[in-house]
């Protein structure tokens, strides 16, 4: 395509579609109906394209493929493309969810539509490119480019406290990067390169390691979010509208595990040892603490933007623990949780439309008028908590193996959260759906409408059938995961050996 | 023999011969003619920087020196040069219209502007002491008597008197430290004055050459308005008419930027561990004012005026650096704040309800939907200066922080990317009150001139990401001429 591959047209693709919007002019009702419909069929051309990227996709080696390269800022820093087996299902992803968002704001966007879709198209034009860069500056760039489209969704369309909503948001990840900027630049400078698979076979000194590393942490932190500095996302989630919380909790929080997975751990082995105990203590508090803090919550976005950061939780903990099972299931487990929280937000989404309040004590005896967004609903519920049959559990249960190999104290802790997990959202489902429908606003309430049944039925599909059948998604990144556990393996080893004969 | 006189080569000045002489001629008309002097000398200027920014690109590429090396021409001279020609262009031709509708259309305007740009000029290529100072005052008259340019209007009045008064000061400090280093040196050359530095260099320099390198950089930090002798700059930003303030805050700033650099590079590279300390202090200092400080205003020339002083400590960074990469970060640098200046008041020059200029934070609110061009302009404006990628902003971040890292500088890099983010705060508030908030009712039609200006700053700032070489290659060599 015009000299560039795949990937660069699955960032362009987006771009090009937003400039369309764009240049469309005429009477305010058709602009809004043609910006809708040109998103929509960008969103899902994009998709399709991923997926043609995905037929190419070789799951049997761990080297990036699909690569490509352009002259960018210098000789060194370059414009490159790739993917490999941890980002190829990002791509997936975020191609795969968009759609939905176009749909999901078909009509509860009616306020300068135009500019919203535009804000899309551009997310997610930055999200793509966050997971195919294989330049650090270029990663770096497509990361904090993201922010700009995400503040101006949160601020120009969100809730009440959307304005304060926005600001914690930008600013809390702005300085969680900056300091990851620093890194980058001072790995550049020691390595004289940029290029990712460079960078990946560069063996950095042991000091410098862990300043890299915490500087990597404090961006990836943020971003996940890990507790203690989490406090982003509930408010951003929140305040969102539907399909920013999608996006956020589906693919923005992603980014901070793919950014432990494809830097933290491959490139600085030594400190991530060093601080996997840390890692691990952050890890199973917010499964524990943002469980219970989640059970609390009168606000049913809330209690989701908590779940997530709980969920996270087992995937920092899966990661850490460098076991084939746990990182294979926190990778599992992101993807899952994409689907699951998406779809999530999604059937706040609906009830949202309805009735305009999140609160859990507005809602009540809902299964009664609408039986089908019961089934959906409690299919996702079932699927955050982690039942047996869906994705969710896939997830958990390796994670957990993961860490019971590597720590079983850790892993006994955070099987605590399984339970509390199973705790607030049954709790949420029976205070919304069940009991008599007594509030006279709800008497009315209808069912989903084919619009929100089209929307629901791929993730309700997807959810179980990835319950029953994760071989897809797991053989996907199975052998990127043994080079990536093997050479962490080898590194600790000659570190060990080096100590060895130092004495 | 010696007392025969030879006169210097003249080509290497042309662009200032030129524009000297075209200020000249155009005094003359500005006088004779019977209509619409303004507008004729306006365009007459324009027409001359216009030229001189053609000679300076087209210049060959070899470092000249002439005047018995008072007057030097390398890649980095022309390379700064074009930006200070273009910060010039760029004021007048936003100027126009606003002056005239402010009854101020007076031609010693654009008069002056040529002559600030002559002085302009004329420091950036100085190789001594005394060409140095010369080129200086030039451009500092010419600035004092603009930023008064309204002397009906109390504050512009008052923006002229202080503004003359601490740069009088400033001047006098930039001498005083000039003479001790002529004294303890005996030349007034850069390049003897380097060799002289570098050979008492052996058993530490002279404390003499020391307190003349401060006072120097005293005078110098005045002129970029560096903490802490940025206080003028609030008030001249806020008094001056704002096509007036849009000069100041592009134009002298970088030329003042090129001296500071050649001063400290060409002429006392055998002290960097010297000169750095200040460096490096002035930098956080601004840094964190500027971060800070504009967190409270709700004028936006105010805000700009913080800005400014926040980016100079940005690019200062790279100076300190005090290495080729250094130098190589703050002219890309400065090239993007060029460009982001000049867009951000563009677009503050189209504030303007029913003929009237409106400078608080509050009168854009809604802007987002009653002009969204402007406000979507802006808002990249403002985030590119909070340096988020892929803006070019970002790019000027990192080239500086880049030379910072490499100098081994962490904790200054580090000051400087966390007050980067304090400073988001302001840029964002002001795409907040654009986008979040209530509409207050549309602005008038842009002027032409001003759309134009707008227009060619969006472009560079928005797609810099998709072609960095043009700027990055022209920037390295011109960094190389100095080392």
């Amino acid at each position: 395509m015009f000299g560039f591959g795949l990937l660069s047209a699955l960032v362009l693709l987006p771009v090009v579609g937003a400039f369309l919007i764009l240049m469309l002019s005429g009477e305010e009702k058709g602009v809004r109906n043609n910006a809708r419909m040109i998103a929509l069929v960008t969103t899902l051309v994009t998709f399709v394209v991923s997926l043609v990227a995905w037929g190419k996709f070789d799951t049997s080696t761990a080297a990036f493929s699909m690569v490509e390269v352009h002259p960018w800022l210098s000789d060194t820093i370059v414009f490159k493309l790739g993917v490999d087996g941890f980002s190829m299902p990002f791509v997936l992803l975020t191609t795969f969810l968009m759609p939905f968002c176009i749909l999901a704001s078909w009509r509860s966007i009616e306020n300068r539509v135009r500019e919203y879709m535009i804000a899309f198209l551009i997310l997610e034009a930055t999200m793509i490119g966050v997971f195919v860069a294989l330049d650090l500056v270029l990663f770096y760039l497509f990361f904090e480019a993201g922010l700009i489209p995400m503040f101006l969704i949160i601020g120009i369309w969100g809730g009440k406290r959307r304005i304060y909503a926005s600001f914690k948001f930008f600013l809390y990840t702005l300085l969680g990067s900056v300091l990851m900027l620093l890194a980058v630049l001072a790995m550049y400078w020691q390595t004289g390169t940029t290029d990712i698979e460079a960078l990946l076979q560069y063996k950095f000194g042991s000091s410098l390691q862990t300043w890299l590393w915490l500087a990597f942490f404090a961006s990836f932190a943020v971003k996940m979010p890990m507790w203690p500095v989490h406090t982003w996302l509930p408010d951003a989630h929140v305040e969102a509208p539907t399909a920013g919380s999608v996006i956020l909790a589906g693919i923005l929080l992603k980014m901070g595990g793919y950014g432990f997975i494809r830097f933290s751990l491959p490139m600085f082995p030594e400190a991530s040892h060093f601080f996997t105990p840390m890692v691990f203590t952050l890890s199973v508090i917010a499964i524990v603490y943002t469980s219970l803090v989640a059970l609390m919550q009168e606000d049913i976005k809330k209690l989701i933007a908590y779940s997530s950061v709980a969920h996270m939780g087992f995937v920092t903990m899966g990661l850490f623990s460098m076991t084939a099972q746990g990182v294979q299931g926190a990778m599992f487990q992101m993807i899952s949780h994409g689907l699951v929280s998406g779809a999530l937000f999604l059937c706040v989404g609906v009830i949202y439309d309805r009735m305009h309040t999140r609160e859990i004590a507005a809602y009540g005896g809902l299964a009664n008028r609408m039986p089908l967004y019961a089934v959906v609903f409690m299919v996702f519920t079932m699927a955050n908590v982690g039942l047996p049959g869906t994705s969710g559990f896939v997830g958990e249960f390796l994670s957990l193996t993961g860490a019971f190999r590597s720590s079983p104290w850790v892993a006994l802790f955070a099987t605590t959260g399984v339970i509390l997990s199973a705790g607030y959202a049954l709790w949420l489902y029976r205070r919304v759906m069940y009991g008599p429908l007594e509030k006279p606003e709800l008497a009315g309430i209808k069912d989903l409408s084919k619009r929100e049944i089209i929307i629901m039925a791929p993730l309700f599909v997807l959810v179980i059938y990835y319950g029953f059948q994760p071989e897809p998604i797991l053989s996907s990144f199975s052998a990127s995961t043994d080079a990536l556990i093997s050479n962490y393996n080898a590194a600790l080893a000659t570190v060990k050996t080096a100590v060895a004969a130092a004495y | 023999m010696n007392s025969q006189f030879v006169l210097p080569d003249f080509a290497p000045a042309l662009p200032e011969i030129i524009l000297a002489a075209a200020a000249l001629i155009l005094v003359l008309v500005g006088v004779f003619a019977k209509q619409r002097p303004f507008s004729i000398v306006c365009g007459g200027a324009i027409l001359a920087l216009f030229v001189a920014l053609v000679l300076v690109v087209m210049a060959p590429d070899a470092r000249v020196e002439t005047f018995g090396g008072a007057f030097v021409n390398d890649a980095f001279a022309r390379f700064m040069k074009a930006l200070s020609l273009i910060g010039s262009i760029a004021a007048l031709v936003m100027s126009g219209d606003y002056l005239r509708r402010n009854n101020i259309a007076i031609f010693e305007f654009p008069l002056l502007v040529l002559l600030a740009t002559t002085g302009m000029l004329m420091v950036i290529s100085a190789n001594n002491l005394i060409a140095l100072y010369i080129g200086l005052e030039l451009f500092s008259l010419s600035s004092y008597v603009i930023a008064a340019l309204h002397r009906d209007n109390l504050r512009s009045s008052e923006a002229g008197l202080k503004y003359f008064v601490l740069g009088a000061l400033s001047s006098g400090m930039l001498l005083y430290g000039a003479s001790l280093i002529y004294g303890f040196t005996g030349s007034i050359s850069f390049p003897v004055i380097a060799k002289a530095v570098a050979v008492e260099g052996a058993t530490g320099p002279g404390i003499g050459i020391i307190v003349g390198m401060v006072f120097m950089a005293a005078g110098l930090a005045f002129k970029i308005s560096a903490v802490p002798f940025h206080m003028w700059t609030p008030d001249v930003y806020e008094g001056s008419p704002t096509p007036v303030t849009a000069f100041f805050a592009t134009a002298p700033k970088m030329a003042a930027m090129a001296m500071a650099v050649r001063v400290f590079i060409s002429a006392f590279p055998a002290i960097t561990s010297q000169w750095q300390q200040i460096i490096v202090f002035m930098s956080i200092l601004s840094m964190v004012l500027g971060a800070f400080a504009a967190i409270g205003q709700k004028n936006i020339k105010r805000l700009m005026a913080y800005s400014s002083i926040a980016n100079i400590g940005f690019a200062l960074v790279g100076l300190s650096a005090g290495t080729v990469e250094g130098v190589n970060g703050v002219i890309v640098y400065m090239a993007i704040y060029l460009a982001m200046t000049v867009g951000s008041f563009a677009c503050i020059l189209s504030m303007r309800r029913d003929g009237v200029n409106v400078e608080t934070i509050d009168d854009l609110a809604g802007s987002g939907k009653t002009n969204p061009m402007m406000a979507f302009c802006l808002a990249m404006f403002m985030f590119s200066m909070a340096g988020i990628p892929p803006l070019a902003g970002f790019f000027a971040k990192f080239f500086v922080f880049s030379a910072a890292i490499k100098a081994n500088m962490l904790t200054l890099a580090i000051i400087g990317v966390l007050s980067s983010v304090v400073g988001a705060y302001y840029y964002l508030r002001i795409v907040k009150v654009m986008y979040f908030d209530e509409p207050k009712g549309a602005f008038d039609k842009m002027d032409m001139g001003v759309k134009g200006a707008l227009a060619v700053s969006f472009v560079v700032v928005f797609f810099f990401a998709l072609w960095p070489s043009l700027l990055l290659d022209a920037a390295a060599s011109a960094a190389h001429a100095l080392f």
